[in-house]
């Protein structure tokens, strides 16, 4: 039921300024030997009741309460984000191509970029990229182009940034003969020791240092900012744009400062929706900008002296440079950063500080009250934001979180397929959305499950 | 339209967010409740000095941003016929069942018992995507075309990696290609060949069978062209490519125009992207997020990126790199764009088998009413011996040199008229060019209330040129300037720069 709305007679008078005698006729130019017959294994179509119905269906079941974060954060998300996001002046239009019909775009991007530049301690931001993983990825690429000292493809990446950004950065840097070299952590810990790091790691491009890291674990990103200046590194930080309300932004750690930012702007008012869409936040300083992959919108002047807004630094970009340009990327993630931007604005300094510590003082709370629990123990002695390890004395973690679920309760991620060395251990996430009674359950649950699944075992 | 959009923003302060902001200010609804604020964090790795963000009422926020949105061109308020682009409707039942709470509140890790219904929902687009595309297997992963062409490239190299086959170092692209091609290229690692187009639209055959060889990884082409025109002879070049061990990419931002007529797979293309915002109706919000999902012939689909979707009969579940071992790997954190992969989903449903075709049939129709008006009304054709596909091409050269009011001035101007511009400059083998892509969701009304506001502006490039080179004159900005843009960057606003 395809949404097209022409009459009979609409298309008898437009063949006929045409010249054709049928539509099939302007379909001349296709080889006949390649035309198909009906799409068989397509199903027919449904009228918007029908299919109301049927996503309904799909949509329902049961709604847990969750505990897992390890990338993608549940916070709340004002009323009017999504509102005013989806009304049909940003939803339906493109990427700002003519300025002028565009400010509206152009404009929210400007103050977009404003926001993440102040809230990362940088100069710069472009308009958003894929997603944090992905981000970095282009900010590898970025800092290898960037850093005029070195001439490696070289990159350190500490085993404490998440594995998924890990592979992806994997994937999308490794045809173009750049090396990722796993740093280690400690054990005890959780975050990288900067006395354990060699004296002369020669000629490298860039260090990467997570804050917080994957195990929500504080990093001592100021030791090695400056260790990695010291040797001739560009920093590139990932970030958590929630933690930055509370935490050092980049641009001050260590003497000097990170290179490049980068992070998942997903907690910044996106619903976790499966996974996406979310988008990657990008920022650097201005010496490095003529390097920043992406869309970058800049103010100027109209014809009338009048200020306003158009895409800017597009040099870098592919379809003026094609086969020379810093990315292949050819949008940003819109109207996603159209939510963020509201999200930021509604809730001010202020109000995302107070996101960022109730997450953090509900996590610690739920830490205390698990680690309370016979059987469990938290992997690491360090500081987090609002993650944290706990390790699960002789049960394996699967089952424990199959029997969480069972209790409607998403206790957290397993950390066993990434990090074997750490035994029976689990990621656990609470936002500001958890109640006292939320952690109640959780503690409760746990608390019977250990008992349980100890029992069963001895 | 735009002159009222204009004159109701006169009288109104017009800044950015930042000017409107008070210290003190704050939304104690949007924010949690106040707790303590003991903290185990080492004062060394706090903030000193808050970020400087808005500091407004949500009113404030609401009405600053309900007013941007109103500065925009978008389909549900303007005819937008941006070749190359498909800025079809976005049905609303669309957005509405997508954002669904159970959606919406799905965490990416979960159990997958947990999202059944969800992961359904990717499964079967899976599936319909393989069929309307001829190709063997599909991976919904990437996150838009530039993305979708990554992986694509990065498969081919994949492929004759695996087979040994490394002094393969090039790969062919038309010089009509979309720019991301060339640079997706250099990304996998590949140096780039441009191949002629010939007057007639198709690619240069002669020039293809010198350009190609033992160095050859692949050709990137995109059918019907960039050009706006249907490759006639896409079997031949195929087995030309293939006879030489290339293989063959698609580019998928021109799907809209064959839908159910002819397939990608049965072409003789190896691997294919496709827009999702595009051919499927997501919305391009802005520039994005899109998607842009994969497909490949058989011989590439070890390669495929995870996650993809697997049901066994009782359960759907996320396929990894442990399921396909051989795959490029991950492009995104999690499963890509799932919310805009649902949208899609939603939309195909809703067409159906029956409804696929009748894209194709409509929106080339669309096209080829407007090509004949406005060669009826003296306007040039860059290939008048062909049809159009789903968009075609017009070129304002003698305009340019005979009143010298260029495609750019014809664009600004035609948003006075209330029409968004079309593709202007793209591709760049035709000299001031309008890529002019109507959709089949516009009606003939629209189409000719377009058609007569380009004879208007040809008439007054005829007798009042400077006029027409100083358009816009309705919208909230004039001409801007976009050099000064690039020399005097001002990318992010400063306290400073308040008193402007």
């Amino acid at each position: 039921m395809p949404f097209i709305p022409h009459t009979e007679n609409d298309v008898q008078q437009m063949l006929a300024s045409i010249g054709a005698s049928d539509i099939e006729a302007l379909f001349d130019e296709i080889p006949a030997e390649l035309r198909i017959g009906a799409l068989e294994k397509v199903p027919a179509g449904l009228n918007e009741m029908e299919m109301s119905r049927l996503m309904h269906e799909r949509a329902s079941g049961p709604q847990p309460l969750c505990f897992i974060g390890a990338g993608a954060y549940e916070h709340h998300i004002p009323a009017a984000i999504w509102e005013i996001t989806t009304r049909g002046e940003f939803y339906s239009a493109y990427t700002p191509y003519q300025a002028e019909a565009s400010q509206g775009t152009l404009q929210l991007i400007y103050e977009y970029q404003t926001m993440m530049a102040h809230l990362t301690g940088m100069e710069a931001s472009n308009a958003s990229l894929y997603d944090g993983a992905s981000g970095l990825a282009e900010a590898v690429l970025m800092a290898v182009r960037a850093n005029r000292k070195s001439k490696s493809k070289r990159i350190l990446m500490p085993a404490t940034v998440n594995p998924a950004y890990r592979s992806v950065a994997q994937t999308i840097v490794e045809n173009q003969g750049i090396t990722l070299e796993l740093v280690d952590y400690q054990l005890d810990a959780g975050c990288i020791d900067v006395a354990s790091l060699p004296a002369e790691p020669g000629d490298v491009a860039a260090l990467v240092i997570p804050q917080p890291n994957f195990f929500g674990v504080l990093e001592d990103v100021n030791a090695l900012t400056d260790w990695a200046h010291a040797h001739g590194m560009l920093v590139i930080a990932v970030v958590n744009p929630t933690s930055l309300a509370l935490l050092t932004p980049p641009g001050e750690w260590g003497e000097q400062g990170a290179d490049v930012v980068c992070g998942e702007g997903q907690p910044l008012g996106v619903p976790l929706a499966g996974g996406g869409p979310y988008f990657g936040f990008m920022c650097c300083n201005l010496k490095h900008v003529r390097q920043m992959p992406g869309r970058i919108v800049g103010r100027t002047v109209d014809a009338d002296g009048k200020p306003g807004f158009v895409l800017t630094l597009q040099a870098r970009e592919q379809h003026i440079r094609r086969s020379k340009a810093t990315s292949n990327i050819c949008t940003n993630q819109g109207l996603v950063v159209t939510a963020a931007t509201i999200y930021m604005t509604l809730l001010g300094a202020d109000g995302l500080k107070k996101v960022a510590n109730s997450s953090h003082q509900n996590t610690q709370n739920l830490s205390e009250q698990l680690s309370a629990i016979d059987g469990v123990v938290t992997a690491f002695a360090s500081p987090t934001f609002h993650e944290f390890v706990i390790k699960l004395d002789g049960v394996p973690a699967a089952d424990v979180l199959d029997e969480l679920m069972a209790d409607g309760v998403l206790g957290g991620f397993n950390l066993g397929e990434h990090y074997p060395e750490l035994g029976e251990a689990v990621l656990v996430c609470a936002t500001e959305t958890k109640t006292e009674g939320d952690i109640a359950i959780y503690r409760n649950a746990l608390s019977r499950v250990m008992s349980k699944l100890k029992g069963g075992a001895a | 339209m735009s002159n009222e959009m204009n004159s109701d923003l006169s009288h109104q302060k017009d800044g950015v967010i930042f000017e409107k902001s008070h210290s003190g200010r704050t939304n104690e609804c949007q924010s949690p409740r106040e707790t303590s604020t003991s903290s185990v964090i080492p004062t060394s790795l706090l903030r000193k000095s808050p970020p400087l963000l808005p500091e407004v009422s949500e009113m404030q926020a609401v009405r600053h941003f309900t007013r941007l949105s109103q500065k925009n061109f978008s389909i549900d308020t303007h005819f937008y016929p941006l070749g190359s682009c498909t800025m079809k409707y976005n049905p609303r039942a669309c957005n509405t069942l997508a954002m669904l709470p159970g959606f919406l509140n799905y965490h990416p890790l979960a159990p997958v018992e947990m999202g059944q219904g969800f992961i359904s929902c990717m499964y079967e687009l899976q599936e319909i995507l393989k069929e309307v595309t001829g190709m063997k297997e599909v991976s919904l992963t990437p996150m838009a075309g530039a993305q979708g062409e990554f992986a694509g490239m990065a498969m081919v190299r994949a492929y004759h990696d695996a087979r040994g086959d490394t002094a393969r170092c090039e790969v062919i692209c038309p010089d009509a290609a979309h720019g991301t091609n060339p640079a997706t290229a250099v990304m996998c690692g590949y140096k780039v060949k441009e191949i002629p187009t010939k007057a007639d639209g198709d690619i240069d055959i002669d020039a293809l069978k010198e350009a190609i060889g033992p160095q050859t990884a692949g050709i990137m082409l995109t059918n019907p062209s960039t050009v706006g025109v249907f490759e006639r002879r896409i079997t031949e070049i195929a087995q030309i490519v293939h006879d030489a061990g290339g293989l063959l990419y698609y580019d998928g931002a021109n799907l809209n125009a064959i839908l159910g007529k002819v397939r990608p797979g049965d072409m003789g293309f190896d691997v294919i992207h496709m827009n999702l915002h595009k051919t499927f109706s997501t919305p391009h919000g802005g520039g994005g997020p899109g998607a842009g999902p994969v497909g490949v012939s058989d011989r590439l689909i070890p390669f495929l990126p995870v996650p993809m979707v697997g049901y066994d009969g009782e359960q759907y579940r996320w396929l990894t790199k442990k399921d396909r071992p051989q795959s490029i790997g991950q492009l995104s954190a999690f499963a890509g764009n799932a919310g805009v992969l649902m949208r899609a989903y939603i939309y195909a449903r809703l067409l159906g088998r029956e409804g696929m075709p009748r894209i194709a049939e409509y929106s080339t129709l669309n096209a080829n009413y407007m090509m004949a008006e406005l060669q009826k009304k003296g306007f040039d054709l860059a290939f008048p011996s062909r049809r159009a596909t789903h968009e075609f091409i017009v070129t304002l050269k003698r305009q340019a040199k005979t009143l010298d009011v260029s495609a750019m001035d014809f664009a600004k101007r035609l948003l006075d008229y209330g029409y968004h511009a079309p593709t202007t400059y793209f591709p760049l083998l035709v000299p001031e060019c309008f890529l002019i892509e109507p959709t089949e969701t516009e009606d003939k009304d629209t189409l000719d209330g377009f058609i007569d506001a380009m004879a208007k502006i040809q008439q007054e490039a005829e007798t009042q040129a400077d006029m027409v080179k100083g358009a816009p004159y309705t919208l909230p900005s004039r001409r801007l300037d976009d050099v000064r843009a690039a020399r005097e960057l001002d990318i992010v606003w400063q306290p400073m720069s308040k008193d402007e």
